[in-house]
């Protein structure tokens, strides 16, 4: 028998679920191979392109941070074959400052932006809200396509930021003015920087129009009976996560526009008193430097829960569905998001504490940031409960989500730290810092993007992953994050600056050298186990397991009650009615209970 | 060749461990899968209980390892760190029990609660006491946080005492200039378009300047500016007053635990009070070549890595020989103001004269600035 013969053989062998007719759904419209896979309008399809584009950008990015490990970790050796792939950048075998710089910079923009944003909440709202509320597409399936052809745009205009002469931006990722606006102060704020200016304004443009898509769908095209507080708690993450977009991308894209008058047409908005030793005294007066600051934050601080609040929603959904459990104070989990979502307003100026901002004003945004935690730590509180008593089944995704959990509680404590301003003083732009973000909005979604990979890869292609590579990608991942970002704790206990290129003149900072060395080894393997999930994703895709009943995880939630390969439109026939939320699990002695099955007369309330 | 080798290496390990995935998944199916569903439970939940025994040797030995390296190992160097040395101390107890308690119960349930035919579920929607409960906890504990914060918060952000010693801080591009107020104790006016990186690297009014509105201005005179080395005095507080001369930079005190941005246009300032000489830290350390290091810690450039101030520690008596050296930058640019450049003019016995006038009126600073 041959290997595919045995894989698909279990059809017959295990069909203890219903077998439903699986063979593609019929349109009424004809689709040729661009209005399928190119120019879109089906959301099952543009989720899919968000997750392929935002898989590149992953890769992209998690390379270059290889890259300017190997100069942390290996300052003194020589790699010849750097010259060969960066060429001028990488001369002699050694990253110039240059070039870590400008590697530092789009490793940050595109991790956050490009993978986290787009590729996570584009993914998975656009796969999950038609499907969990019960709609048959988005409200306005074309704005939807052209969400992401503006994202796939700003991907392009960035990637094409890389092969300009001067070379990318290379100011970090929060593109602080004076420094990103002045190309005589850094090269890589000449073309670079209005390139990546650019990109910015085009990704902007796509998650308003994704964010607002979002909103109008989960408000208006929920199914008979999906009343609001049915909805399982991934709609109401991503619903937070849109508000948040649309309420703060607008304040960015302000900043930016402000920031391109500054650079083209002798504005002073953020500029004043510079003197750049290469051209000598600017005419720039009177403007901030600081506000671009506050513009950048109001957005940067509630990008972090855009990043965050998808991967705590799924991450919900996937522990209780596994844990064969309902989610533990589900009123709870959607009022602590919503306050989350309130509060994440409110304490962006905790990024500010050491510019010189007002002591009185900076011990409100003390309070306030130290008043986000108690939300937080009730969702803790709550997936922990959520696995109490429960009777877990260790999917691939179910591993990611308690990783997950893990994950957040380590980050999420150390913000304790940071959002005191008497510790943010000593460990402000740090590698505490760097450990902070990197494990709780980092690797943290990162953990909540597999999972949601893992658990509904067999709704978007009919197949499974491989489970034991998935278990190897899990423990290997969990093992590795942790030990590249735990040690960075005890360098920024040492003081020791972020954004630095070299340690080895600073008496304070050079006894870190074999420590360096030991998280850029990690860092490189933990890449190539990535390499290894990218492999299962796209051979399991034509070569996988096929899935062989609806439901295959015994779910609750609507997507399971659309055939195996659903079509343009989701459901064959009527759209499911809900008669119940999404998390009875072990309900009266019975495993599960979709939110289509009415409500019996016998069944005991909650 | 080694990379060559070392791809090569992890290219091969890559198959391998994919065919063994591969194979395993066709014997799970000719298994059965529900079978071979509850082995990879029993295994995984088995790992789930290690990772967290192992995870916290792992924390304890990482700890056990590292934390000599870091500035737990040695005092803070200033009265305002010691404060947050402790408030470090403080907030990783609070976080530390939390920690620990939380990741054991994550994977202790997780392990615990793997699937077995036996287990009926518990069927626990929600709880309002223990819901209640903590939400109230973790608020009284943040609460203790944010009172102690503040209250240091309001101390490193208060006004410098009156007998502070002042010294202005100015970042650019890639490096520190420092000014001290020179005889009169008065820092003189400057303009940043002024500036001339020649002889004027402040920009100092030195001279009248019609089109921009700049008169000269006497009190610039007698500033002492000097580039990369700052110092002060021992248990004497000191005021900075932090200016960039180009982009956003920030004095990073890492010894002092403290730090404060250098903004182009906004001036900041920061005070603290030294507590042991660079020479006493060289003592404490065990390390002959130890420096107070000013690190820059806001991205300024592709130099920001080498922007590296020193701050001396010194006693008052070494610190009254130092400045008793210093000249005014003014001499430095129009050396013909200088008064010992005039010595051909007058006799032997005068300059030397004037030379103990200079000490004594340097003295009289220190004690004015007092
Ligand atoms: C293999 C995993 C990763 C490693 C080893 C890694 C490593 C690093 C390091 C060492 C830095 C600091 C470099 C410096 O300051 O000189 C950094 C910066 C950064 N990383 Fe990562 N990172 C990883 C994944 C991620 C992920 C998943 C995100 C997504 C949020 C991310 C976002 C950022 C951001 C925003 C910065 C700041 C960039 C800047 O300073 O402008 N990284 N990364
Ligand atoms: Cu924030
Ligand atoms: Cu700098």
């Amino acid at each position: 028998m041959s290997n595919e013969a045995i894989l698909h053989s279990s059809v017959v062998a295990h069909d203890h679920h219903d077998s439903h007719d699986d063979t593609h759904h019929e349109h009424h419209h004809h689709e040729t191979f661009i209005t399928k896979y190119v120019f879109s309008q089906d959301h099952k399809m543009i989720a899919k392109q968000f997750l392929i584009t935002g898989m590149f950008w992953a890769v992209l990015g998690g390379f270059m941070s290889v890259l300017f490990r190997l100069q942390l970790g290996y300052p003194d050796s020589t790699f010849p074959w750097l010259e060969d792939i960066i060429g001028k950048w990488g001369k002699g075998g050694h990253i110039s400052a240059e070039a870590y710089y400008a590697l530092v910079t789009t490793h940050g923009t595109v991790l956050v932006f490009f993978v986290l944003t787009a590729g996570l909440s584009g993914t998975f709202a656009n796969l999950l809200i038609p499907l969990q509320v019960g709609a048959r597409d988005m409200a306005s399936p074309f704005m939807n396509m052209l969400s992401y052809w503006f994202f796939f745009l700003a991907g392009l205009v960035m990637l094409s930021s890389i092969f300009v002469e001067t070379g990318p931006f290379s100011g970090g990722w929060t593109a602080y003015p004076p420094l990103s606006a002045l190309g005589s102060a850094s090269p890589g704020s000449k073309t670079g920087m209005d390139l990546w200016i650019i990109a910015m304004a085009l990704f902007v443009v796509s998650s308003l129009l994704g964010g607002l898509n979002y909103i109008a769908t989960i408000l208006n095209m929920r199914t008979k009976g999906m009343s609001m507080t049915r909805l399982p708690l991934t709609i109401w993450a991503l619903f937070f996560t849109a508000v948040l977009g649309v309420l703060s991308f607008p304040v960015l894209l302000s900043g930016f526009i402000l920031l391109i008058f500054d650079r083209n047409f002798g504005t002073s908005f953020y500029l004043s008193d510079i003197f750049v030793s290469s051209v000598g005294a600017l005419p720039n007066e009177g403007g901030s430097a600081i506000l671009f600051q506050h513009l950048f934050w109001f957005l940067g601080h509630p990008e972090v829960y855009i990043i965050l609040l998808p991967a705590m929603g799924m991450v919900s959904e996937i522990l209780s569905t596994n844990a064969r459990k309902p989610i533990f104070g589900y009123m709870a989990m959607v009022g602590s998001m919503f306050a989350i979502a309130i509060l994440a307003f409110l304490v962006w100026a905790h990024h500010m504490f050491v510019t010189g901002l007002n002591p009185f004003l900076g011990s409100i945004f003390v309070l306030l940031t130290l008043l986000i935690a108690v939300p937080s730590a009730i969702k803790v509180f709550n997936w922990i409960t959520t696995l109490w008593r429960g009777n877990i089944r260790f999917t691939p995704a179910m591993l990611f989500a308690i990783g997950f959990v893990s994950l957040f509680i380590s980050g999420g404590l150390t913000g304790i730290w940071l959002g005191n301003s008497a510790i943010d003083i000593h460990l402000h732009d740090t590698y505490f810092v760097i450990a902070h973000f990197h494990i709780v909005m980092g690797v943290a979604s990162m953990f909540g993007m597999f999972a949601g990979i893992y658990h509904w890869f067999p709704k978007m292609y009919g197949r499974y992953l491989n489970n034991n590579l998935g278990y190897i990608h899990f423990w290997l991942t969990m093992i590795g994050a942790y030990l590249i970002f735990w040690p960075m704790h005890y360098q920024g206990f040492a003081g020791m600056p972020r954004r630095y290129y070299d340690f080895s003149v600073w008496e304070s900072f050079k006894q870190f050298a074999d420590l360096n060395r030991f998280i850029s080894t990690v860092a490189t393997i933990v890449f190539f186990v990535q390499i290894m999930f990218l492999f299962n994703f796209f051979y399991s895709i034509f070569k996988g397991r096929k899935v062989t009943s609806t439901n295959p995880w015994s779910s609750n939630t609507l997507e399971w009650t659309t055939p195996i390969n659903p079509g343009h439109g989701n459901w064959v026939g009527e759209i499911p009615e809900v008669h119940r939320w999404a998390y009875d699990y072990g309900k009266d002695g019975k495993d599960f209970i979709p939110q289509t099955t009415p409500v019996g007369d016998d069944e005991s309330v909650h | 060749m080694s990379t060559v080798l070392v791809i090569a290496v992890a290219v091969l390990v890559f198959l391998v461990i994919f065919q063994i995935a591969k194979a395993s998944e066709y014997v799970a199916i000719l298994k059965g899968e529900d079978r071979s569903r509850k082995e990879n439970n029993k295994i995984n939940g088995f790992f789930m209980i290690t990772f967290l025994i192992a995870g916290l040797i792992g924390v304890y030995y990482c700890n056990e390892l590292l934390v000599d390296k870091t500035l737990f190992a040695q005092p803070s160097a200033s009265v305002q760190g010691e404060r947050v040395d402790d408030m470090m101390k403080l907030t990783l107890v609070i976080t530390g029990i939390v920690f620990v308690l939380t990741q054991i119960a994550l994977f202790v349930f997780a392990y615990k609660y793997q699937e077995n035919d036996n287990r009926k579920v518990f069927f626990f929607p929600h709880n309002n006491t223990m819901e209640i409960i903590w939400t109230v906890i973790p608020a009284i504990a943040l609460t203790v946080l944010v009172v102690i914060g503040l209250r240091n918060w309001f101390f490193f952000t208060s006004d410098a005492p009156k007998e502070s010693a002042v010294v202005e801080v100015t970042g650019k591009q890639f490096g520190w200039i420092f000014r001290y107020a020179g005889e009169d104790g008065v820092f003189g006016k400057k303009y940043y378009r002024m500036i001339d990186p020649a002889n004027n690297s402040l920009g100092l009014n030195w001279r009248d300047s019609a089109d921009i509105n700049i008169k000269d201005d006497p009190a610039a005179h007698d500033d002492i500016v000097q580039d990369q080395t700052m110092y002060v005095v021992k248990e004497k507080p000191v005021k900075l007053i932090i200016n960039s001369r180009d982009v956003i930079h920030d004095v990073g005190l890492s010894a002092f635990r403290l730090k404060m941005d250098a903004v182009p246009g906004t001036p900041t300032t920061l005070w603290f009070t030294p507590k042991y000489t660079t020479k006493e830290m060289r003592e404490i350390t065990g390390n002959p070549n130890y420096q107070y290091e000013i690190s820059c810690d806001q991205m300024c450039g592709n130099g920001h890595y080498s922007m590296k101030g020193i701050i001396e520690v010194v006693t008052q008596a070494e610190y009254d020989e130092w400045q008793a050296k210093q000249k005014p930058a003014y001499y430095a640019a129009f050396p013909d103001k200088d008064p010992s450049n005039q010595q051909q003019a007058v006799p032997v016995a005068v300059d030397s004269a004037k030379k103990v006038t200079a000490l004594s009126s340097a003295k009289s600073i220190s004690t004015a600035s007092n």
